[in-house]
């Protein structure tokens, strides 16, 4: 059987244009995905998960309730992850969270949080892919590498697609790459800005000085010569309609979330002359969703705690990373995402030694380390769901395959239900 | 829900029914009105001391959506001054100008509705905005999407294929679960994705096509398809200097079709700058007395901080140019667009202070019938802030301590103070539930007859018609009590949403649509429409397709 126009659940390009063939209750083959997208779906049944205890194989009624007891006793539980899974889940866990009082983060804290903690200062002027795709004759990819982090975002979005008002595809396009080093994606491009390790802040400061009719006295800043910085300058305004893509090369170096506040500064600048855009690169296919949950249900995107029975937002206090550090809290939940081999090591450490419930499809290392781990079936292959693509298009993800075990939305449903009722 | 319920020696107000203040007992059996309840074991309201009225149906609110969602992201301080607690079983949230959805819902409950209209839904992100209302308990709710701005109508209008346009229009209502076709400033959302600023509704815009036409045509989609509520209009030069010339140039150019025009207010100004602002209320009540055909909302403001959010996206650029508050602004692919701009509205701006008064001179020249309450929540301040609004409306004194506060200069420019109408109850009973249910088309809301909805309101009876307002002490949905002495008993149904079937599937596309599809968007036709899951409780109006 061949299911058409499925939605890949990777990355936040979230691609709805795959062609899967099913055989024998299994994915046989995969067209249109790119290389990432096809290996998670042709190994969707390596490496699954299996209720457990301490490591030991027990049933999935002993893991949940497990799970209950430590959640259930918890003064101040880290529930974190979400993005790799669906807005239905999200909804569990908030209102979990919010019942055990605990605090809730969600992988952007490690990723695109300073993004939002820029959005706070200034806004954001941005736009959906297909506009893009329909009128974007500039596109700045800042600190970003599409070619190795979102494989089909140059063909299916940005660079190459034929739009609306944009007939030449790739020809009618200038694609500029700044970065710290040339990377797969700045090969393709028409200019590329080298800019030393750490100085993007400077750079895009210059360039906002330079647009409102600054001299610069320097002849370099940043490791760019200033005549580059001008030329970019130039390109930027002879647009006629721009977009600055912000990758972790600005939200997680030196500077963070000041550096994606004079990105998002220089682009509003720039409306003052032709129209611009900032579209941030979200990398987890749901975490635009995991944020947009979080939003309406509490007013906050990431770091939210619960203890006085309300929502109170403070990163740097309550994202995980940091509650791991100071040691506030007393076990760690973690929906489909893998901390143990992303978070810096002392908060590992400190995971590693409180009771840990990993929910997951796959054994991940923080499957694998777990004290409890819970399987579920995968969203977007074997659940359906809704997950929002990272310009904020949702879009609903199908079930391809019957799997054996409950969904996320399941398990943290009857988690929920079993507190409640204790 | 099956339970049998009586209300008993209540003050009934059912004006769609001529019912003005009697006696009366109302009947509920399986969340309806019915003739007569016999049963010995029916629930017993006792209503002694209070004014018995349909509920309050909310004709225009953002409240659900991408919009929202990119101001709540754009605003922690907002929400960090308003933080509301667990409650045995009511969930969490924060306001304040943006509240979060549960919060959202418990408040309007707290007021006495029970039907809220989401007004600018870009069908793209219909699914986003269906996520939210989901998680607005109780209510039924409804949304508007948003067409004035649709590339592929004006594809097919500059092409002259009307009728191709008119499906077209008919599907996407239907396939975005929509209540109603929204207008936001007709070509000029489009315009400006080229930066371009274009204000007006016969000249070309740089797509090619005549506002005007997109409309008409529109207002033909309504009319052979029978929709309940027609085109739901925010016109061009929203919150200028002399927008009143806007709003007579609308009302001119669809005199002759059904037409709601939102947020009036804002297209009421005169002057020809800042420093000239005046009120122009008189010359636009005037031409629109004319036009029984044509309803509005208010768009009050209040003089709060809030945060201003709308599909008329260079408008948005403006403000912030103006205020120099931060921007937010998403340009959407083929369909719209939207902007976001933090606002405080004050006593001491002269400009704030003509605002306020053109909303009031607005309603209290069109009557209750004609003009509803609404605040544009949050553009013109938060929802919740109605208590306010209505104690303006039906009391001078209220509102001459208001204009005592002004800059003395405004009086120049307002009319407010020379009004001496006052609102009574029964005025603002229409104003809040039957007459926007009316506009709305709504057949089960906002009355108490046989066959309607069960959706009551019960006020404590008071010497003044404000204070009876804002004490509601029942309110009933589909005859279950969810309000109960002021307070919410009940939080968990999960409310319908109500939609039009238009019966236009997707045979009723031609081949060239599917084309602009394939080759404009960014997702597959196939994934385009909203799906079943987003609709676990719904009510659906079927509209005729009487040109098949």
């Amino acid at each position: 059987m061949r299911i058409e126009n499925v939605v890949c659940p990777f990355c936040g390009c979230l691609c709805d244009d795959i062609a899967v063939e099913i055989e024998n209750g299994k994915i046989k083959s995969v067209a249109k995905a790119c290389g990432i997208g096809r290996s998670l779906f042709m190994k969707h049944d390596e490496d699954l998960s299996f209720p457990s205890i301490g490591g030991r194989r027990v049933s999935l009624e002993d893991a949940i309730e497990k799970a209950v007891d430590i959640l259930g006793r918890s003064k101040h539980a880290l529930i974190y992850g979400l993005s790799s899974t669906s807005i239905e889940a999200h909804r569990k866990a908030l209102e979990l969270a919010e019942l055990i009082g605990a605090s809730i983060d969600q992988t952007s804290s490690i990723c695109h949080g300073p993004t939002a903690l820029a959005v706070h200062q200034t806004g954001i002027p941005t736009c959906t892919l297909g506009e893009i795709k329909n009128r974007a004759d500039v596109l700045v990819f800042w600190g970003s590498n599409p070619l190795e982090s979102h494989q089909r975002h140059y063909e299916r979005y940005s660079l190459f697609p034929k739009g609306m008002f944009t007939p030449e595809g790739r020809k009618g396009r200038k694609l500029v790459v700044v970065d710290v080093r040339q990377t797969p994606s700045a090969k393709m491009a028409d200019m590329f800005i080298k800019v030393n390790p750490g100085e993007d802040y400077e750079v895009l400061n210059a360039l906002r000085y330079m647009l409102k009719g600054g001299e610069l006295a320097a002849s370099e800043i940043g490791g760019v010569r200033v005549e580059d910085l001008r030329k970019l300058l130039d390109v930027m305004l002879s647009a006629k309609y721009g977009v600055v893509f912000i990758g972790m090369g600005l939200t997680m170096t030196r500077g963070k979330y000041h550096n994606v506040e004079a990105a998002i500064s220089l682009v509003v600048e720039l409306n003052a002359h032709t129209r611009w855009s900032v579209v941030a690169m979200r990398g987890h296919y749901n975490v635009k969703g995991a944020a947009s949950s979080l939003l309406w249900q509490t007013g906050y995107p990431f770091g939210i705690n619960f203890s006085l029975g309300y929502p109170r937002y403070s990163p740097g206090e309550y994202t995980a990373v940091d509650l791991l550090r100071r040691k506030e809290v007393d076990c760690v939940l973690v929906i489909a995402s893998d901390p143990v081999a992303n978070f810096p090591r002392d908060a590992v450490k400190v995971m590693l030694e409180l009771p840990l419930i990993a929910i997951d499809p796959k054994l991940s290392l923080t499957a694998v380390s777990a004290d409890v781990v819970i399987p579920t079936a995968q969203v977007g292959i074997y659940v359906e769901g809704t997950a929002y693509r990272m310009d904020g298009v949702p879009l609903r993800v199908k079930k391809l395959l019957d799997s054996s075990y409950p969904s996320d939305e399941e398990v943290l449903g009857e988690i929920l239900k079993r507190i409640k009722g204790a | 829900m099956s339970e049998a319920l009586i209300i008993k020696n209540g003050l009934v107000y059912d004006p769609l029914n001529e019912v003005r203040g009697e006696k009366k007992e109302i009947y509920v059996r399986d969340g309806k009105i019915v003739e007569k309840v016999e049963e010995p074991g029916a629930t017993v309201i006792d209503a002694s001391g209070m004014i018995v009225a349909p509920a309050n149906i909310e004709i225009h609110s953002h409240i659900a959506g991408p919009k929202l969602n990119a101001a709540r992201l754009m605003r922690p301080e907002d929400h960090a001054k308003d933080p509301v607690r667990r409650k045995e079983k009511l969930r969490s949230g924060s306001g304040f100008s943006i509240p979060t959805t549960f919060t959202t819902a418990y408040r309007y409950l707290l007021l006495g509705y029970s039907t809220l209209m989401e007004p600018a839904v870009p069908p793209l992100k219909a699914r986003h905005a269906l996520d939210e209302l989901e998680d607005m308990p109780v209510v039924d709710k409804g949304m508007y999407i948003l067409m004035g701005n649709n590339n592929i109508i004006f594809h097919l209008i500059k092409r002259g294929d009307r009728k191709a346009a008119k499906y077209f229009a008919g599907w996407l209502l239907k396939a975005s679960a929509g209540y109603a076709i929204k207008v936001v400033n007709p070509g000029g959302t489009d315009s400006w994705k080229w930066g371009k600023v274009f204000n007006s509704l016969s000249e070309e815009t740089p797509w090619g096509i005549k506002p005007v036409e997109v409309v008409n045509l529109l207002n033909e989609v309504v009319e052979e398809f029978s929709l309940p509520h027609p085109v739901h209009l925010h016109t061009y030069n929203l919150g200028i200097p002399g927008s009143y010339k806007a709003a007579l140039d609308t009302i001119e150019a669809f005199k002759d079709s059904k037409l709601h025009l939102t947020h009036l207010q804002y297209f009421c100004y005169g002057g020809d700058s800042w420093a000239t602002f005046r009120s122009e209320s008189l010359k636009v009540a005037e031409k629109l007395s004319n036009y029984g055909n044509i309803t509005a909302d208010m768009g009050q403001i209040i003089f709060e901080d809030t945060t201003t959010m709308t599909a008329d996206t260079p408008w948005e650029y403006k403000l912030h140019k103006l205020s120099g508050n931060r921007w937010s602004s998403a340009d959407v692919e083929m369909e719209t667009g939207s902007g976001i701009v933090p606002y405080r509205y004050k006593m001491s701006n002269l400009v704030n202070a003509v605002q306020w008064a053109v909303g009031l001179e607005l309603a209290l020249l069109l009557g209750p019938w004609r003009m509803f309450m609404t605040t544009d929540n949050p553009n013109g301040g938060p929802f919740y802030f109605y208590p306010q609004v209505i104690r303006w409306l039906t009391s001078v004194d209220a509102r001459n301590e208001i204009i005592k506060k002004l800059p003395s200069r405004a009086r120049k420019r307002i009319h407010l103070h020379k009004m001496d109408r006052e609102f009574s109850l029964e005025e603002m009973i229409i104003m809040l539930s039957a007459g926007p249910a009316k506009a709305l088309g709504l057949k089960n809301k906002g009355h108490l007859g046989v066959g309607a909805d069960a959706d009551i309101v019960l006020y404590a009876k008071k010497d003044d018609v404000a204070d009876t307002l804002s004490s509601v002490r029942y309110l009933l949905k589909e005859g279950k009590v969810v309000v109960r002495d002021g307070k919410i008993v009940e939080a968990d149904s999960i409310g319908r949403i109500i939609r039009v079937d238009t019966g236009l599937d997707d045979s009723a596309l031609s081949s060239e649509i599917m084309d602009l599809f394939d080759r404009f968007y960014s997702i597959s036709f196939s994934n385009y429409k909203v799906e079943n899951a987003y609709l676990k409780r719904e009510e659906v109006i079927s509209c005729g397709v009487s040109n098949r």
